[in-house]
């Protein structure tokens, strides 16, 4: 009898799918969660994928050291687009800008955060997509405080290489697929419903009649990330329930 | 015979100017040249632009009131992943903040490492790093495609600091980690480069056992050697040892005029350095 599905399990498999068909690029995810992902991601539909070991050295899926990527080459490989990034957010607006630097003014802000890191330059260069372990008004903002990574409003002209993939969040998957590039529930987790989302959510969200469900994972996925990558249950302590 | 280049960290400290631009090398709290920097704040200079990826060095340059300004994508201490020491001087208003994007900080530094007065980069544009930085400046592409980027200015400085696994006196200097970080590059983009090591030793031993490209640094862009065991304490210097991520957590959780007064403070040995290692020590001892 395999025990039912978790929260954290169905945030797994919506950031893997974040890689699906991405072919021999860099998997850069943040956080527990996307690492989970990428490497199943990476054992299942996107063997492709190159995958670091958070610091300066590629890994195969068994850990097995296939290259060497310093923070030097990681930039450069960045700017020449073969891979997506899932980065965290501190403040994401509904067009996708994303602030991981202060918030309140710059010049004296209420909290100082992180700092842009490479935001401006992965939104302008690859694929990217954002994870937020904890859906509410305080990450979804109506406008964030610092523009770090640069959503579909503010694209320059000319930048051809700005994409927005995905966000996961605990409560669901979103997109920008609508008329305007602005942020869309595309799937709910299991046990989540649209009100539950609306609320948690600083600016109006698009939605349609018929949300879909993100997919379950099936149990070759699940055996993987329960006795392969995540032995240790990491996932359940970013995104309980 | 090529110059002795052997300092003591003093010596470097008393060369430094109130008002200087200073980068430091290594990347969050990696390979950070700590011993250098409780040297300038023993030292006294302030009024200091700081030109680094930032960890605890730019946490004790600002809580102690040294920075006028920060150049810098980050600030963080890795395992803990806000500087607080940092964060307290930001956000009681105590520096500025020159955020550039990692991309453009490196494009940066290659620019004044080439005496070039800037270089294009495809980063920036769109995001607040063109609101907070007002000297940003753009160049359009001469050529068919017209596309605009941000001229990212060379981050020139006075002084370059950074930290090593190994040296020679002369100043070739070797890394033995994964990752060089952008050392190479702060002493290529300074005037004047300081290079404090693990050990010293002689010519010869740095590439007995490690291969050629490990010598990162060579002697032509230092100016001086400093031979500081321990020297990225309480940061990384693998293979030599990994990150004291106890000592860290005390020092992010400690008041920070505590923490100065008990590990910082210059005692009547008159070696500041000495000084800081045994109170390491006797923290450690307390714990056990």
């Amino acid at each position: 009898m395999t025990n039912p599905v978790t929260r954290a399990e169905y945030c797994v498999v919506a950031c893997a799918e974040a890689w699906r068909g991405a072919g021999e690029v860099l998997a850069s995810p943040m956080g527990t969660i996307p690492s989970i992902g990428a490497r199943l991601a990476r054992l299942t539909f996107s063997p492709d994928l190159l995958l670091t070991d958070g610091e300066a050295l590629l890994v195969d899926a068994d850990g097995a050291v296939e290259g060497w990527l310093p923070y030097r080459r990681h930039l450069t490989l960045v700017t020449g687009g073969r891979r997506h990034v899932m980065m965290g957010a501190s403040q994401l607006d509904r067009y996708g800008n994303q602030n991981i630097s202060c918030v309140g003014g710059h010049e004296r802000p209420a909290r100082q955060l992180l700092g842009v890191r490479g935001a401006p330059v992965n939104t302008l260069n690859n694929p990217t997509s954002y994870w937020i372990p904890r859906h509410s008004p305080r990450v979804f903002v109506e406008r964030v405080d610092m523009v770090c990574g640069v959503g579909y409003d503010r694209v320059p002209a000319g930048a051809r290489f700005h994409r927005l993939v995905r966000v996961v969040s605990d409560l669901g998957v979103f997109d920008f697929a609508t008329p305007d590039r602005t942020m869309r529930l595309a799937s709910l987790h299991p046990g989540v419903t649209v009100e539950q989302v609306l609320a948690a959510t600083g600016f109006p969200l698009a939605a349609g009649a018929d949300v879909p469900y993100t997919r379950t994972p099936d149990s070759e996925e699940l055996r993987l990330i329960r006795e392969v990558i995540d032995p240790g249950g990491a996932r359940e302590r970013e995104v309980r329930g | 015979m090529s110059a002795d280049k052997i300092l003591s960290l003093d010596e470097v400290a008393g060369r430094l100017r109130s008002g200087m631009t200073l980068g430091i090398g290594g990347w969050g709290s990696r390979r950070k040249p700590m011993a250098l920097v409780r040297a300038v704040l023993r030292a006294g200079v302030a009024d200091l632009t700081v030109v680094t990826c930032g960890g605890p060095d730019v946490g004790m340059l600002a809580a102690s009131g040294r920075v006028r300004t920060l150049v810098a994508p980050f600030a963080t201490l890795d395992s803990l992943p806000l500087e607080p020491r940092f964060r307290e001087a930001r956000e009681r208003g105590a520096l500025r903040f020159e955020e550039l994007d990692e991309a453009m900080f490196l494009w940066g530094l290659h620019a004044a490492a080439n005496r070039l007065p800037f270089l294009p980069v495809r980063a920036g544009l769109g995001s607040d790093v063109m609101r907070v930085g007002p000297g940003l400046r753009t160049v359009r592409s001469p050529y068919a495609d017209g596309e605009e980027f941000v001229a990212v200015p060379a981050l020139r400085m006075d002084v370059a600091l950074v930290h090593m696994n190994r040296a020679d006196r002369h100043g070739n200097a070797q890394y033995l980690g994964p990752d060089p970080y952008f050392d190479d590059l702060f002493c290529r983009a300074a005037d004047t480069a300081y290079v404090s090591c693990e050990r010293i030793v002689g010519t010869a031993e740095l590439t007995r056992d490690a291969a050629p490209q490990t010598l990162l640094i060579p002697r032509q862009d230092v100016t001086g050697v400093i031979e500081a065991p321990g020297g990225a304490h309480f940061t990384s210097c693998v293979p030599d040892y990994g990150r004291d991520e106890e000592f860290q957590r005390m020092y992010a959780t400690t008041d920070f005029g505590d923490f100065t007064a008990r590990f910082l403070a210059a005692d009547a040995s008159g070696d500041g350095e000495e000084a800081y290692r045994r109170a390491v020590r006797a923290w450690k001892e307390d714990r056990t």
